[in-house]
C-alpha cells in the first residue's frame, strides 16, 4: 500500500524531557490509522511533527512525499487540535467560512460542513456560547471544510454523544473511502476497532503496530484494552530482562 | 503573501472587533470623552489647541497598542495561531491583516476624534485637519506595530498589559506634551529623539502652527511610518511556525 506519512527515527525534546524516542512508522494512504496511547505518551507531539509545527531534535517526517511543514503541504493537510482552536468571539459560520476562505473555498462549502457536524441550528451563534461538544465540532468543521488529503485529528470525538460519534465515524470512513488519509488519536478502544490500522504508543515509543484484529490475535484476546495491557507488560518484562543481562 | 488570504484575514479580525461592542466603544468613545474633559479643564486658558492636537495623536497610539497586543496574544495562546500555521496563511499575511484591520479602526477613531474636536470643541489649527487625521492614523499604526511586537514577549494578557508602563507611557511623557522637548535636559531630549511617538507628535504640532505641510512634519510622519515597518518586520521575526 502506498505510504502517506513516513516517520523515521523521530526524536523530539520538549523542555528538558525527551518526548519521542526515535520512533519510526508508516501511515498508509486512503485508510484510517488510529494512534492509541495514554495521556502524556506523545500522541499530540507526533501529530504536531506531522503537521509541521513541532521543532524536532532529529529524524524526519515525510508527508505525501514532502518534508512535513513544507508550504505545499499546507494546502493539502487538515489539523484538528485536541483543545478546540477556533475564534470564540466569532460565530460558528464566521469561523468555518474563514478557514474555508484560506483554501479559496466559498460559503456553500462552509455551510454544508456545518450541517454535517450537526451545528446547523447553532451556525449563527457565537462559539463562546456553545457547549463543550459543540465547540469541538465547530473546530472539527474548520478542519473538514478544506477537503484535505491528509487529516490529522487529535481526539476528535471526545465529549460527543454516542449518536454524533457514530455519525462522525461514518463521515471519517466516507472520507477515507474517497481517498483521504486519516490519522485519529483516541483513548476509546471501541473507536480503535473502527480503524484500519493501529499504532500503539506509550512513553514516547511505539509498543505495537497492526490492524485491530492482528493485534488482538497476536495477544490472544478479543479485547483491545486487554491487548494493550498485555503488550505493555510484555515490553516491560523484556526491558527488565535486558537490564539483568547488562 | 496572498491578497485573498490577506483580505479574508483582515475581514475576520474586523468581524471579531465588530462583535466586541465594548472595545469599539472604548476605541471611539474614550478619546472623545477625554478631549471633552480637556475642553472644560482649559476653559479659561489658551492651551487647549496646543494640547488637543497632540492628544489626537496620543490616544490612537495608546489604545491601538492596548487592543492589538491583547488581540495578537489571544491568537497565540488560543491555539488558533498554531492552527493557522498549518494552513496556507503566511506570517506577513497575518501581521499585515492585523495592521490593516486595526489601521482601519484607527482611521475611524481619528476621523471621529478630529471631527468632534474641530466641530464641537472649537479646535483651531493653522494647518489642514486632513493632516491631523493622517498623522493620527500613523500614530495609531505605531501602536499596532509595537503591540504586535510586544505580544511576542508576553505569555498572558496580564503580562501584555504590563508593557504599557514600559513601552507606551515613557513615550507619552517624553513626547513634548508635558515639557517641550527642547526645554528638556540634553540627555532626556536625546532619549526623546529616538522614541518614535515624539516625531509623530512633532508632526502634529507643525500642522497646528503652519498653514502648509512643513519639512519637519513630513520628516516626523516618515519616521513614524518607518518605525511601523520596523516593528512589523521585528514582529514577523518573532512568529515561529515551528515551536518547541
Amino acid at each position: 500500500m502506498e505510504t502517506a506519512i513516513e516517520v523515521r527515527d523521530l526524536t523530539v525534546v520538549r523542555g528538558a524531557r525527551e518526548v519521542l524516542h526515535g520512533i519510526s512508522t508508516d501511515v498508509p494512504r486512503g485508510v484510517i490509522t488510529g494512534l492509541l496511547g495514554p495521556s502524556g505518551s506523545g500522541k499530540t507531539t507526533l501529530f504536531r511533527a506531522i503537521v509541521g509545527v513541532q521543532i524536532v531534535s532529529s529524524g524526519t517526517v515525510t508527508v505525501l512525499g514532502k518534508p512535513a511543514g513544507s508550504a505545499e503541504l499546507r494546502r493539502r493537510i487538515g489539523y484538528y487540535t485536541q483543545s478546540p482552536s477556533v475564534y470564540t468571539d466569532l460565530t460558528v459560520r464566521e469561523n468555518v467560512r474563514y478557514f474555508a476562505s484560506l483554501h479559496s473555498l466559498g460559503a456553500a462549502e462552509a455551510d454544508s460542513v456545518i450541517r454535517e457536524v450537526g451545528l446547523a441550528e447553532q451556525a449563527g451563534q457565537m462559539v463562546s456560547t456553545l457547549s463543550g461538544g459543540q465547540h469541538s465540532r465547530a473546530s472539527l468543521a474548520c478542519a473538514l471544510v478544506t477537503h484535505p488529503e491528509v487529516l490529522v485529528l487529535d481526539e476528535p470525538t471526545v465529549g460527543q454523544d454516542p449518536v454524533l460519534r457514530e455519525e462522525l465515524w461514518e463521515r471519517f470512513r466516507d472520507l477515507a473511502g474517497r481517498g483521504a488519509t486519516l490519522v485519529v488519536s483516541s483513548h476509546i478502544m471501541d473507536e480503535a476497532n473502527r480503524c484500519d490500522g493501529l499504532i500503539l504508543i506509550r512513553e514516547g515509543s511505539i509498543v505495537a503496530e497492526g490492524g485491530p484484529d492482528e493485534i488482538k490475535s497476536r495477544t490472544g484476546t478479543d479485547d483491545l484494552d486487554q491487548a494493550f495491557l498485555r503488550l505493555v507488560r510484555e515490553q516491560d518484562a523484556e526491558s527488565g530482562h535486558g537490564k539483568e543481562v547488562a | 503573501m496572498s491578497f485573498a488570504i490577506l483580505a479574508s484575514t483582515t475581514g475576520r479580525i474586523l468581524r471579531q472587533l465588530r462583535h466586541d461592542r465594548r472595545s469599539i466603544g472604548l476605541l471611539i468613545g474614550a478619546p472623545v470623552l477625554l478631549m471633552t474633559l480637556l475642553y472644560f479643564m482649559f476653559e479659561d486658558g489658551g492651551m487647549f489647541d496646543d494640547v488637543v492636537v497632540i492628544v489626537l495623536g496620543i490616544f490612537p497610539f495608546l489604545l491601538m497598542f492596548l487592543v492589538t497586543s491583547i488581540a495578537m496574544l489571544r491568537e497565540r495562546t488560543s491555539g488558533t495561531l498554531e492552527r493557522l500555521f498549518t494552513t496556507p496563511v503566511g506570517k506577513l499575511d497575518l501581521l499585515f491583516a492585523y495592521g490593516l484591520a486595526f489601521g482601519l479602526a484607527a482611521a475611524v477613531q481619528a476621523t471621529v476624534g478630529a471631527t468632534v474636536a474641530y466641530v464641537f470643541l472649537d479646535l483651531d489649527t493653522v494647518g489642514s485637519p486632513w493632516f491631523v487625521v493622517l498623522i493620527a492614523v500613523a500614530n495609531g499604526l505605531l501602536g499596532v506595530g509595537l503591540g504586535l511586537l510586544c505580544s511576542a514577549f508576553a505569555r498572558t494578557e496580564f503580562q501584555a498589559v504590563q508593557f504599557l508602563p514600559v513601552v507606551v507611557i515613557p513615550q507619552i511623557l517624553l513626547c513634548g506634551l508635558f515639557v517641550p522637548r527642547d526645554q528638556m535636559a540634553g540627555w532626556l531630549e536625546g532619549v526623546s529623539n529616538v522614541l518614535p511617538l515624539s516625531h509623530g507628535v512633532e508632526a502634529l504640532q507643525e500642522v497646528g502652527l503652519h498653514e502648509d505641510p512643513t519639512g519637519v512634519m513630513w520628516r516626523g510622519l516618515g519616521i513614524v511610518v518607518g518605525a511601523v515597518v520596523l516593528a512589523l518586520a521585528l514582529a514577523a521575526g518573532t512568529l515561529r511556525r515551528r515551536t518547541p
